[in-house]
C-alpha cells in the first residue's frame, strides 16, 4: 500500500527548494525588521518622542538654570540626545524586540527558513542603522531648529556616524546579552531600567566633566564613551579613547553573547 | 531518504520513503515532537544516527534546511506582522517560492490577510504555520499536527492540500491526534508510545484483524444480571466476551456467522434490545488503545 512511486509531474507544489542570494535575503530581514520597529508604538515612542522631549527640555532647562556648559547649550546638547537616540535604538528596542522574538518562537521559526544566523543579525543591524538615520533626521532637524550648529565640516559629519556605529555596535551587542539570557518580560524591565539609569547618570546627554570626579568612571560606561564621542565628533575630532571603550564594550558584549544566547 | 534516532525517544528506528505520507501517532508525551525536532536539527540525538535527504540535521543544517519545510505546533510569528506579510517575508527568503496568493486561498487565509498575528484565530495561525511550511518548495515538509483545532470542512481541505503535496511528489511527514486522519491520509503509520516504536506499516497492515471478528454490541438498557454470562456460555470456547460497561460489551471470536447467530438469539431470549450492533474489522483506534492501553491520546 506504501509507496506511490509514480514520477511527480509538473504541479502546482513540484519541489524547487533554494535559499534566496544572501543580499534579498538580508534586505528583507532588515525591511521587516525596520518596518516592525516603526510600526510598535512604544518603540517610536522611545525612538523620536523620548529623545526629542528630552532636547527641548534639556536646552531649555539650560537657558533658564544657565549650567555652565563648555560651549552653547543647544551645541552640546544636541549630540548627546543623538547618543541618546543611538542607545534607546540599539539597546532597548533592539533587547524587548529580540526578548519578545524569542518568547513568540519567532527565532525558532525563522531557523527553519533558510536564513544564517549572520544574515539574521545583519538584518536586525541594518534595520537599528535605518530606524537611527530616520532619528538622526528628526533629531537633528529640530535641533537645528533650535539654532544647533551641527557637526563640523564633513570630517565631523564622518566622525559622528563612526560614533554612531560603534555605539550600535556595543550597545546591540548588550541588548543580545540581556535578550538572550533573559525571559521576556525580564527584558522588557531590564532594558528600559538600565535605559533610564543611564539617561539620567550615564554622561550622555551631559558631558562626563558634568559629573565632577564621576566624570572619569562614566566615561568607562558605553553610555559616557558614546555621548563624549559624539561631543568631539560634532567638534570635528575623534575621540579615540571613547571610541576605544565602544569597541571593548562591543567585544565584551558580543563574546558573552555569542556564550549565553538561547534560541528558544 | 532515510532517519533512524536514539535519544530523549529511545531506539527509535524507521525510514520514510520519498512522495509518500507517514504519520506518526502516538499520545500526549510519546515523543512525536522530540522525534519531528531532531530530525528537523533542533535536537542533537545523543546516541545513534539521523539523517534527512542524507545529510546530518545538526551539521549539515545549512544544506538540509532551503531542501525542507516545518510546520511548527504553535506561534512562531512576530505578534505585529500581518498574516501575508508574514507569508511574503517566508517567500522572500527562498530562490522559487511559491505564488503567496495562491497558497493564502488554497488555506482560506485571504480573509484575515490584513490582520495582524496576534489577532489571528488559533485554526488562522495554524493554517498559516503550514503556508509558511510550504512556501518555499520543499522536497520533504514536517507538520506538527497540521489540523489540531481546525474545523472540519478546513480539515478537509488540508487534507487534500497534503495529499496534492504527495501527488506533486513531496515528501510528508505529519504527527497528528487524529486518527482519522493518519488512516485516511498516510501511507504509513508509526505508532509512538514512551518514546519507544510500538508498531509501524500502513493502515490496512496495523488494521488488519486476522481471522478474528469483532461484534460490539451497545445496549439501551443495562444487561439483565446473569445474561453475559449466560452469552459467554452460548458462545463457547474460543470466543472472548468482554462487558466494555453495563450498556456495552464486545465479543471476540471466529469470523463465521455462527457468533452473530449466537448474540442474536441471545438478544431475544434476555429480552436485551440493541441500540447498535457492530462488525467488524478493527480500525486504527483499536490498534492504537490496543498498543498504548491508553485513551488519552488527545
Amino acid at each position: 500500500m506504501s509507496a506511490p512511486t509514480s514520477t511527480p509531474t509538473g504541479g502546482t507544489f513540484t519541489p524547487a527548494p533554494g535559499a534566496a542570494p544572501v543580499l534579498r535575503q538580508l534586505v528583507t530581514q532588515a525591511g521587516m525588521e525596520a518596518r516592525l520597529m516603526l510600526r510598535n508604538g512604544e518603540q517610536l515612542l522611545l525612538a523620536v518622542v523620548i529623545p526629542v522631549i528630552v532636547l527641548v527640555a534639556a536646552v531649555r532647562g539650560a537657558d533658564r538654570v544657565g549650567v555652565n556648559l563648555d560651549g552653547r547649550p543647544i551645541d552640546v546638547l544636541t549630540p548627546g540626545v543623538l547618543a541618546v537616540a543611538v542607545m534607546s535604538t540599539a539597546f532597548t528596542s533592539l533587547a524587548i524586540a529580540t526578548g519578545f522574538e524569542r518568547r513568540y518562537g519567532v527565532l525558532k521559526r525563522l531557523g527553519t527558513a533558510p536564513l544564517s544566523r549572520a544574515t539574521l543579525l545583519g538584518g536586525k543591524v541594518i534595520a537599528l542603522l535605518l530606524v537611527e538615520i530616520l532619528q538622526f533626521l528628526v533629531i537633528g532637524g529640530v535641533g537645528f531648529a533650535l539654532g544647533w550648529s551641527g557637526p563640523d565640516g564633513l570630517g565631523g559629519y564622518l566622525a559622528l556616524i563612526l560614533a554612531a556605529v560603534l555605539g550600535t555596535a556595543a550597545f546591540a551587542s548588550l541588548g543580545m546579552l540581556l535578550a538572550g539570557s533573559l525571559r521576556a518580560e525580564a527584558t522588557l524591565a531590564a532594558a528600559n531600567l538600565v535605559y533610564l539609569l543611564l539617561l539620567a547618570g550615564g554622561a550622555v546627554v551631559l558631558p562626563a566633566d558634568a559629573y565632577g570626579g564621576l566624570g572619569d568612571v562614566v566615561r568607562w560606561l558605553p553610555s559616557g564613551a558614546l555621548g563624549e564621542a559624539a561631543r568631539a565628533a560634532c567638534d570635528a575630532s575623534v575621540a579615540v579613547r571613547d571610541l576605544l571603550v565602544l569597541v571593548g564594550w562591543a567585544v565584551i558584549g558580543s563574546a558573552l553573547t555569542a556564550r549565553t544566547f538561547q534560541w528558544e | 531518504m532515510r532517519y533512524g534516532d536514539r535519544t530523549a525517544v529511545d531506539d527509535l528506528s524507521f525510514e520514510v520513503e520519498a512522495h509518500t505520507i507517514t504519520a506518526v501517532l502516538g499520545p500526549n508525551g510519546a515523543g512525536k515532537t522530540t522525534t519531528l525536532e531532531t530530525c528537523e536539527g533542533y535536537r542533537r540525538a545523543q546516541s545513534g544516527t539521523v539523517r534527512v535527504l542524507g545529510l546530518d540535521p545538526v551539521r549539515e543544517r545549512r544544506d538540509l534546511l532551503p531542501r525542507i519545510g516545518v510546520m511548527l505546533q504553535s506561534g512562531g510569528a512576530w505578534s505585529g506582522a500581518r498574516a501575508d506579510e508574514m507569508l511574503r517575508h517566508f517567500a522572500r527568503l527562498h530562490a522559487h517560492p511559491l505564488d503567496t496568493g495562491l497558497l493564502m486561498d488554497r488555506l482560506a487565509l485571504h480573509e484575515c490577510g490584513r490582520t495582524p498575528y496576534r489577532r489571528l484565530s488559533g485554526g488562522q495561525q495554524q493554517r498559516l504555520g503550514l503556508a509558511l511550511a510550504l512556501v518555499g518548495r520543499p522536497e520533504l515538509v514536517f507538520v506538527d499536527e497540521p489540523t489540531a483545532g481546525l474545523d472540519p470542512q478546513i480539515r478537509r481541505a488540508v487534507w487534500e492540500l497534503l495529499e496534492e503535496l504527495r501527488g506533486d511528489g513531496v515528501t510528508v511527514v505529519l504527527t497528528t491526534h487524529y486518527l482519522e486522519e493518519a488512516e485516511r491520509l498516510a501511507d504509513k503509520v508509526h505508532i509512538l508510545d514512551h518514546g519507544k516504536l510500538v508498531a509501524s506499516g500502513s493502515p490496512l497492515e496495523l488494521t488488519r484483524g486476522g481471522t478474528v471478528a469483532t461484534i460490539r454490541l451497545v445496549v439501551t438498557q443495562p444487561f439483565p444480571p446473569g445474561s453475559p454470562e449466560a452469552l459467554a456460555t452460548a458462545l463457547g470456547a474460543g470466543t472472548e466476551l468482554t462487558v466494555l460497561d453495563p450498556l456495552s460489551l464486545q465479543v471476540s471470536g471466529p469470523a463465521d456467522g455462527s457468533t452473530l447467530g449466537k448474540v442474536a438469539a441471545w438478544c431475544t431470549d434476555h429480552d436485551v434490545l440493541p441500540e447498535s450492533l457492530s462488525l467488524g474489522q478493527r480500525n486504527l483506534e483499536d490498534v492504537f488503545l490496543e498498543l498504548t492501553g491508553r485513551e488519552d491520546f488527545a
